[in-house]
């Protein structure tokens, strides 16, 4: 059977993107439609009106006479009309016409914006230019898309990974959305930081605003006086890095290895948190320990003392973090348990070390990757935290309340809010790096392909019992906080007036009817269906995006694989505050003009997100025998078609982990959202804590309640769409909620 | 099975200067040439990290040369990745896709390349037949024992029609007994369908078994080729003749040329033997286990030596035995009175089998 020829001229591929950048040139509406292009508003004046015209026809009417290049660039591809792949000529064309696109687009686009020229020497040197333009459309960026895939068409044609261009594609797709949704952005808020208001650029002022008093000031340890928001942020996050590994361990551990009944239950409560709106935790504690609680109040009528605000500050904001970070560090650590060898520990008690040494000397030292995970997991989650700071931080300032205020308060001040980033992003990045370097090289992987019959040790009597104890005590806490949340929904006011009502719940929910039919009218519908359409849109886009990262990260090899995995886990490292600060410094000018739609929204969360993504996928890709792929290779289907048809179906639970952690990360977040929301798309969660900040704690928590049965509801919803893979062995369970997260 | 609807599209494999180089450094194939005729089995022989997985996965396109040509006919296909080769490749693990049924996993590479569906039913059918699993096409790869996976992985690539077939390491996750089996089978599907097939293994006994020839790899370059035969009998050197068959290698004299034969002297034994072009001097003498005869101490034109373990393994014995010129391993039928461990034997050669080597050079 013969296979492909190698024809000349162009091939599908090649045809295919060329005939979308034309067609993007000459229909597609080059600028961004303020009415966001559905509403098809646009079509009103298209194409003429040059807020809505193509390309083609600015450039016909003699305006934007800069985009006149983009059509010349765009001829190019077809000089390599009749020439094979191979030829030399080919690439080079390709690759020019590529490269060229895109450097033209970005040098127009960064150079010319809304006030015309961007940059004062430019104006010096062509003259005042009597013409401006707004953000990248639907045109510019199909345009920008094609001139991409027009480049690694090239390259692959070069012999860049054998020739894969599905591989360099990818890899080329990857690099470009993670350079501008991450690098630039952080690089726009660090030329922020350095900015005074006035626009001016100053060394000076950089300095004085990051060594700033505010910031780094030690009165704690002295006197009264609170510490500088970073050492706060600093020593809370170090605490909840640390007790948060110690309890996701001692949790791990009592599923694990003790033969408790009623595990299953147990590792549900510990997941709940994660499906909990990040303040909702706060909110319960208030409920316990602020001064109306029921505990406070409880405790001051049996030893008669004076009820106090103790819990506002550094504790409340510690138990908030611990109960909501808890069950990510035991997601982490859960697998890591699991994974250590049976008969390494059984080899350790046949060389006579008992329970405890084996314990102490082989299990735990196995873990270690685990724990630092854990731990460097809990210090970014408590550095970025938003929301348990809000609710409970009294006078205990943190960096990124800080940065929220610095922004949405008086001062309004982006470049101190920059600068408080920077700060932050430090802390965060460091910790990532010294996470890297503790673990160095060592490998730990125990799971070796062969079976492995062993049974796991049981639990060193000296540790059971702390651990049952910590167990038990925590699980309780943990179920009278949700107790809690649901009861605080159904009654008046919470520690005043506790009559029963369903008040909240239909301020918020009601459903009228009306004569155009089903009206809405609760007060947060709106923010609702923005929130379940946004994290509709953003969970399949985010899984998709991480599991094409994680396929080239373990099935490819290429020059500067190592750089591009260090960028595509860098938004792991960076808290959702930076994150939202650096989009608005970023997004809110042309070329990407994306502040106030929902795509900013979509967006954040898929790079937010990311992360877990690429590491679900990883993780399950390095289960798979590299020859399957191969098999598949060798039986003469493409890379695309080996993704789609080998690679894909038996990734299904790594998708289903990344769809319902996407998902459920989307619902839940709030640290960056809070920077990006508008008035058009506001999500649940910002609703929430507008509702909060008014003390109107009912209706947040009947809101939040809502939102934890929903997120139920659509997690044993994808479970149906995705299914299970069908191996014939025993059946194998999607894993629950993915570990890890940022 | 001359009536089978599946053909051979066989062609000849051919390596010009071939090398490949890891991370810019390792050289895991060093400057290769060979040619595996079409219709031919080809065994590619050598200890683990000799290059033979290496030079098998170029074949494939799996791994990309980094310099030299390679031809499948006469076709260049040097640059063409494994997909567009019409190349099929049996793997080590079998590489079956467990979320698809033995049927489509055979019929894979069919719809891949979009054939009719009901040719492809056809050939699916047809290779399933030709393995001996005909009815099992509704299973699933986990149903089947290791030998019927293994089957089902040969029909996968048997089904395309390739030029060429490659094995990797096609029967190590088998047990011994049916080892033996299917590698009969390989060999008879290969002699009736005419296949070319190049095959890798790093068991000498399979390797002599199933091929037409036998290329031997060494530290990244090959060592030998031939038929199995010719390497067995006649090692061009030390290396060779140890991988293929265990020999004892003991320094010797090659004290005169006499024609075609050499007279070589070790210690007081004396023999004449295919001189191989040595020239009079030192040489190495490979010895095959069996070929080595042990008998009472105190014989004159025999070697000297001390028992220093005897080994009772059921269908025969094993003794080792320190002599003057190093220690030497001996294999002998059990005739139900063993020499007894420490005693003093004398150690001779048969009249046929030892082999002249060139001496060390290093």
């Amino acid at each position: 059977m013969a296979r492909t020829e190698i024809r000349p001229g162009l091939d599908r591929a090649v045809s295919l993107w060329l005939a979308l950048l034309w067609a993007s040139l000459l229909v597609l509406p080059w600028y961004t439609l303020e009415d966001g292009f559905f509403s098809f508003e646009w079509l009103d004046g298209y194409p003429i009106d040059s807020d809505y015209a193509p390309a083609l026809f600015l450039v016909a009417q003699g305006e934007k006479l800069w985009l006149l290049p983009l059509f010349l660039i765009a001829l190019l591809p077809f000089a390599v009309r009749g020439r094979i792949k191979t030829d030399p000529f080919y690439s080079r064309i390709l690759i020019a016409a590529g490269l060229g696109g895109l450097a033209w687009m970005a040098l127009q686009g960064f150079s010319i914006g809304i006030r015309g020229w961007q940059f004062e020497t430019l104006e010096a040197w062509f003259g005042p230019l009597g013409d401006r333009q707004f953000g990248f459309g639907y045109g510019a960026m199909f345009v920008c898309f094609a001139f991409l895939f027009l480049l690694t068409q090239g390259l692959a044609a070069r012999g860049a990974v054998n020739g894969d261009s599905f591989v360099v594609g990818s890899i080329g797709l990857v690099v470009a959305i993670v350079g501008i949704f991450i690098f630039y952005p952080i690089i726009r808020m660090l030329s922020w930081a350095m900015r005074t208001n006035d626009g001016v650029y100053s060394i000076g002022v950089f300095v004085e605003k990051i060594t700033s008093e505010k910031i780094w000031g030690l009165g704690c340890v002295t006197s009264t006086i609170g510490c500088g928001a970073a050492w706060n942020s600093l020593f809370l996050a170090i605490l909840v890095g640390i007790l948060t590994t110690a309890l996701g361990l001692v949790f791990a551990l009592v599923v694990t290895r003790s033969g408790l009944q009623y595990r299953k239950a147990f590792r549900a409560l510990t997941v709940l948190p994660i499906i909990t709106p990040p303040f909702v935790i706060g909110l319960a504690i208030i409920l316990l320990f602020g001064l109306s609680g029921t505990v406070t109040q409880f405790v001051a009528e049996l030893f008669g003392v004076q009820p106090t605000r103790w819990v506002y500050g550094l504790p409340g904001v510690l138990l908030a973090q611990l109960l909501s970070f808890t069950p990510i560090a035991f997601l982490v650590l859960i697998g890591v348990v699991e994974g250590v060898s049976p008969s390494m520990e059984e080899a350790a008690q046949t060389l006579r070390a008992d329970d405890w040494t084996t314990f102490y000397t082989v299990s735990l030292p196995l873990m270690r990757p685990g724990l630092a995970n854990a731990f460097l997991l809990g210090f970014i989650e408590s550095m970025a935290d938003f929301g348990n700071p809000l609710v409970l931080g009294g006078n205990f300032d943190v960096l990124s309340t800080e940065i929220f205020f610095a922004i949405v308060g008086a001062q309004n001040d982006q470049g101190l809010a920059a600068v408080l980033a920077l700060v932050l992003l430090g802390f965060t990045l460091a910790a990532f790096y010294a996470q890297r370097f503790w673990l160095g090289r060592k490998s730990y992987a125990t799971l070796a392909g062969k079976g492995d019959s062993g049974l796991h040790a049981a639990l060193p009597n000296r540790l059971k019992i702390p651990v049952y104890l910590i167990a038990f005590l925590w699980s309780t806490l943990t179920l009278v906080i949700y107790l809690m949340i649901v009861y605080g929904g159904f009654v008046e006011t919470w520690g005043l007036d506790h009559t029963p009502t369903f008040r909240h719940y239909i301020t918020a929910f009601s459903i009228g009817w009306t004569e155009h039919g089903l009206h809405w009218s609760g007060a947060a519908w709106d923010s609702f269906w923005t929130t379940i359409q946004i994290a509709g849109v953003s969970a399949p886009l985010t899984a998709a995006v991480g599991l094409v990262t994680a396929y080239l990260l373990v099935r490819q090899t290429f020059a500067g694989k190592n750089a591009f995995e260090f960028g595509t886990m860098l938004s792991f490292a960076i808290p959702g505050t930076v994150i939202g600060v650096s989009y608005i410094i970023a997004f809110n000018v042309p070329p990407l003009e994306l502040t106030g739609t929902g795509a900013i929204l979509i967006i954040s969360f898929i790079f937010r997100n990311m992360p877990v993504g690429v590491r679900a996928g990883v993780a399950s890709m390095a289960q798979l025998d590299r020859s399957l792929d191969e098999a598949s290779l060798t039986l003469g289907a493409n890379s695309w078609v080996t993704y789609r048809k080998i690679i894909l179906p038996l990734l299904r639970p790594a998708i289903l982990a990344a769809l319902v952690y996407s998902f459920v990360r989307a619902m839940t977040a709030i640290s960056a959202v809070i920077f990006l929301v508008s008035a058009e798309y506001d999500m649940a969660t910002s609703y929430i804590i507008g509702r909060v900040e008014n003390n109107d704690y009912g209706l947040a928590i009947a809101y939040s309640t809502v939102l934890i049965v929903v997120m139920l509801a659509a997690i044993a919803f994808l479970q149906l769409l995705v299914g299970e893979r069908r191996l014939g062995r025993r059946s194998e369970k999607a894993q629950p909620l993915m570990a890890a997260g940022g | 099975m001359s009536e089978s609807i599946l053909h051979s599209n066989a062609a000849s494999v051919t390596f010009q200067d071939v090398t490949k180089v890891y991370g810019g450094k390792v050289r895991a194939v060093d400057n290769v040439s060979l040619h595996v005729d079409a219709g031919q089995l080809v065994t590619l022989l050598g200890p683990s990290g000799c290059g033979k997985t290496t030079t098998l996965r170029m074949i494939a396109g799996l791994e990309m040369a980094t310099e030299g040509r390679i031809l499948i006919g006469e076709q260049d296909v040097t640059l063409l990745p494994a997909t567009d080769r019409d190349v099929s490749m049996v793997f080590q693990s079998y590489a079956l896709f467990p979320h698809m049924s033995v049927g489509e996993n055979v019929g894979y590479g069919l719809t891949v390349s979009k054939l009719p569906k009901g040719e492809i039913r056809e050939r699916t059918e047809e290779g399933l037949r030709l393995v001996g699993l005909a009815g099992y096409g509704d299973r699933l790869p986990s149903e089947l024992s290791g030998g019927q996976q293994q089957r089902v992985a040969v029909a996968r690539a048997l089904v395309l029609e390739p030029q060429v077939l490659l094995f990797d390491e096609p029967l190590s996750n088998l047990d011994a007994k049916l080892r033996r089996r299917v590698r009969e089978e390989i060999r008879d599907i290969q002699t009736n369908l005419g296949l070319t097939v190049v095959y890798v293994t790093h068991d000498q006994e399979e390797a002599l078994a199933v091929s037409d020839r036998i290329i031997v790899m060494n530290n990244a370059v090959i060592a030998q080729e031939g038929a199995p035969r010719d390497l067995y009998d006649a090692p061009q050197d030390r290396f060779v003749a140890d991988f293929i068959g265990e020999a004892n290698i003991l320094p010797c004299e090659i004290v005169r040329r006499d024609g075609e034969m050499a007279d070589v002297r070790v210690g007081p034994i004396r023999r004449m033997l295919p001189a191989r072009d040595l020239q009079p001097g030192a040489a190495q003498l490979a010895v095959r286990p069996k070929r080595v005869i042990l008998s009472e101490a105190g014989r004159e034109d025999a070697l000297k030596g001390n028992l220093v373990k005897a080994t009772y393994v059921g269908s025969h014995l094993e003794y080792r035995v320190e002599t003057e010129v190093g220690e030497v391993f001996s294999i002998a039928e059990d005739d139900g009175k063993p020499f007894v461990q420490g005693s003093d034997v004398s150690v001779t050669f048969a009249e046929k089998g030892p082999v002249l080597l060139p001496a060390d050079d290093g």
